[in-house]
């Protein structure tokens, strides 16, 4: 069952160059006790995509499509209805823990403030019940509760944020490179706590990174974004072992993993969203760019593996006009041109 | 693609180096003259760094690398130990003799962004150390040698980025400017702090390829310090491990990987996350954190997150504190408020002590903590803590858990690796399973 389900949906950002096509036709399920990795290089739209969720798009940003959540379009939504429904319903870990917590609060006032704000019934002693579960199942122990955020270090702390958006039992769960700024050990326990959520309750997780080997490791579907667009998407099994879209595969040629024997790259840097391509965005990149790729947009297909993806190796050939199938010339790319 | 380095001669040699930051301490503190202690970034350590090798330095934020790669440089002071460069001792010359030593020192910064002065263009930027040690004052000269840099790492046309200020540019090009600058004065030693942690994923191998390039092209021996251990294995001929200021681990880059001796590196390797869903997260991962390097723990640095650890570690005080706490928090609400109840303030265990004294609420006999305490063991026998207990008995209001005697990991070789753990030490050993004859049963 679907807790939230994109169609068509685009957010853009209006600027002195024009319109930037950060999100840009994008259509998404994300089904209940599901994690769905989320990645893409910077840049690339996948933050921004997450943050239309949530009703957090900065002032001058246009949304448009459908974003469906528990019946209501959020895209439609006044910042009074998000309101309510952030924290209750979709809840947000950021990246960056210890810039998130108010340094002159107890961590129980934190619990306390979160919980009065959306469920004013609860009494004191409820209050304080909750706040203690949601921090044990994070491994905080209760002698802390009265402490402040300094006293804690910072795999703690993002623990302590995890469990202060967990409290409110949201149904779904955005968390924006929630690893980033954590060292490989805590990143484990972190993302092992991720990992459970769903099997102790039935939230769905939205992990937004641009590390392929987090997605692997806790993501049972992935969606590939790249310049606004999701170019492939399916099961994280499946994507990792047999990519379809080219995009895909070079992205995983070029992580430095420990089996890594030769470097590897993506020539040229992710486009301007100002001004992207025609066409396939990832054209001037492709190492297979056909001359149909340069022509005409892309539409989106079942590769025989199973996953969707948005690329004319894959069809529909009837689509494909004669002649298309040819190789694309193109200059070369600079080796600075990069992000 | 590695070209196996010639390896002739030693560059650099750190014998013993241990750099101190002293705390200020509070006012109070100063006035009856209490020592505020200071943070022991990096705490004694020895290596030497070959001509034409990259050693790599891995460690999780707090393992004192930086600390370690900018004392090399005399960018922080060591407080005692040696730093012999190309077979001088550069521990203590004046810093105006420093800057020009410089010249063949040079170090990158993890963030490129922040080492680049936002209001000067690439040519001044990268020109820069040029006019700084005099090498020439020429317009057209430098221009002509900026020229020729930008375009060797990749900054080309040079016509195009000369103009240019770092905002112009993506991270990656202003990596790229970093190391031109930091290769214009042909320096033998480059130190290179997490150069391509801030870079995405499909860029980082764009830089590191042009560093392998460079250290062919001009002769570089590199220190690589990062927390990633991926990029550490494809790019280094050595590793150095690094925790809590010591070296723990130092091989070859494939003997390393192959068979790490120490815990904390084997657990760091299957702590990678890689591209590949079959894997899984490992789940007996050490737990908790680097400590405060204020008061590092007792015997080996390692020892409260070690899934080995044994009875002369170095068990002590905190680590009963810690085990507590980890329990509670874990607990059903009316079991941990019966336990809590019968146990005083656990601040009296912060102490570094082999004894630890578990102290009673008031009112509450201290046998009820020790029956407590020795009902914990019961239900966890597999605590590694309880391993290094040699008793625990009634003392007036507390409990009292008294430890083995802890032991610091001396350094030692096994094979062509040099580690740092009681492992691998058959003295240590030895002692334990004497201390597992007369310890808890």
């Amino acid at each position: 069952m679907s807790v939230l389900s994109a169609r068509d949906l685009r957010v853009w950002y209006g600027t002195s160059r024009g319109p930037v096509r950060a999100v840009d036709g994008i259509s998404l399920e994300i089904n209940a006790g599901e994690t769905l990795g989320l990645v893409g290089e910077s840049g690339c739209g996948k933050s921004t995509l997450g943050r239309s969720i949530l009703g957090l798009l900065p002032r001058g940003a246009v949304i448009d499509g459908e974003l469906l959540y528990d019946g209501q379009n959020l895209t439609e939504l006044s910042q009074r209805d998000f309101r309510r429904l952030r924290g209750p319903e979709i809840g947000l870990i950021f990246q960056e823990p210890m810039t998130r917590l108010n340094p002159l609060m107890r961590i129980s006032d934190h619990f306390k403030e979160t919980l009065e704000a959306h469920e004013s019934s609860l009494t004191d002693e409820e209050i304080r019940r909750r706040s203690l579960d949601a921090l044990g199942g994070m491994g905080i122990p209760p002698t802390r509760f009265r402490q402040y955020p300094h006293e804690f270090s910072g795999g703690m702390r993002q623990r302590i944020m995890i469990a202060l958006t967990l409290v409110l039992r949201p149904k779904l769960l955005i968390a924006d490179e929630p690893t980033t700024a954590l060292d490989v050990l805590v990143e484990a326990q972190i993302l092992q706590i991720l990992g459970d959520l769903k099997k102790n309750a039935d939230t769905a997780l939205l992990l937004i990174t641009h590390n392929l080997g987090i997605v692997a490791e806790s993501c049972e579907r992935v969606a590939v974004m790249y310049a606004g667009q999701i170019v492939e998407e399916g099961a994280a099994r499946t994507v990792f072992s047999e990519p379809a879209h080219p995009y895909t595969s070079e992205l995983l040629r070029s992580i430095i993993s420990s089996k890594t024997t030769e470097l590897h790259y993506i020539p040229g840097a992710p486009p301007d969203l100002a001004d992207p391509p025609k066409a396939c965005r990832f054209h001037p990149r492709c190492p297979y760019a056909m001359q149909v790729c340069a022509a005409k947009d892309p539409i989106e297909v079942r590769a025989e593996t199973g996953q969707r993806v948005l690329c004319w190796l894959h069809g529909p050939e009837e689509e494909i006009p004669p002649g298309g199938k040819a190789p694309l010339e193109r200059e070369a790319i600079a080796v600075a041109e990069e992000a | 693609m590695q070209k196996k380095p010639e390896l002739n001669g030693t560059l650099l040699e750190v014998k013993d180096l241990k750099v101190h930051f002293p705390l200020r301490g509070s006012f109070v503190e100063r006035l009856v003259g209490r020592e505020p202690g200071s943070v022991k970034a990096v705490d004694g350590v020895s290596f030497q760094l070959q001509r034409g090798e990259v050693l790599g330095l891995v460690g999780e934020s707090g393992s004192g690398k930086t600390t370690l790669g900018r004392a090399l440089l005399r960018l922080a002071e060591p407080t005692e130990g040696a730093i012999v460069y190309d077979g001088r001792d550069i521990t203590r010359v004046e810093e105006r003799e420093m800057r020009s030593l410089r010249r063949k020192m040079q170090i990158v910064f993890q963030d490129p962004h922040a080492s680049l002065n936002p209001a000067m263009d690439l040519e001044t930027a990268v020109g820069h150390p040029l006019s700084i040690h005099g090498v020439t004052k020429d317009k057209v000269d430098m221009r002509r040698r900026v020229s020729e840099m930008l375009e060797r790492v990749g900054l080309a046309p040079a016509d195009r980025f000369l103009t240019k200020y770092p905002g112009d540019l993506s991270g990656g090009q202003k990596q790229r400017a970093v190391l031109a600058r930091a290769i214009m004065l042909n320096p033998d030693l480059l130190v290179a702090d997490e150069p391509v942690s801030m870079l995405d994923m499909s860029v980082r191998a764009k830089i590191l390829e042009l560093m392998i390039g460079l250290k062919d092209e001009f002769d570089l021996t590199y220190l690589y310090i990062t927390h990633d251990l991926a990029t550490a294995r494809f790019f280094c001929d050595r590793i150095a491990i690094m925790y809590l200021g010591r070296i723990v681990e130092l091989g070859q880059t494939e003997e390393i990987f192959a068979n790490p001796r120490h815990p904390y590196t084997a657990s760091l390797l299957r702590a990678i996350p890689e591209p590949d869903p079959a894997k899984g997260i490992p789940r007996d991962l050490p737990r908790g954190e680097v400590p405060d390097a204020v008061t590092p723990p007792h015997g080996c640095n390692f020892h409260p997150r070690c899934p080995r650890a044994f009875e002369v570690c170095g068990w002590e005080a905190r680590d009963v504190r810690d085990l507590l706490e980890e329990r509670w928090a874990g607990m059903a609400e009316q079991e941990f408020t019966r336990e809590q109840a019968l146990i005083g303030d656990l601040d009296a265990l912060d102490e570094v002590s082999e004894i630890a004294r578990v102290p009673s609420t008031e009112g509450v006999r201290s046998r009820h903590v020790v029956e407590l305490l020795e009902r914990i063991r019961r239900e966890q026998p597999d605590t590694r803590l309880w391993k290094g207990a040699r008793s625990i008995e009634e003392g007036g209001k507390e409990a009292l858990i008294q430890f083995h005697e802890g032991l610091e990991p001396r350094h030692l070789v096994v094979d062509s690796v040099e580690v740092e753990c009681h492992l691998y030490d058959d003295e240590a050993r030895g002692r334990a399973e004497e201390h597992a004859r007369e310890g808890l049963k």
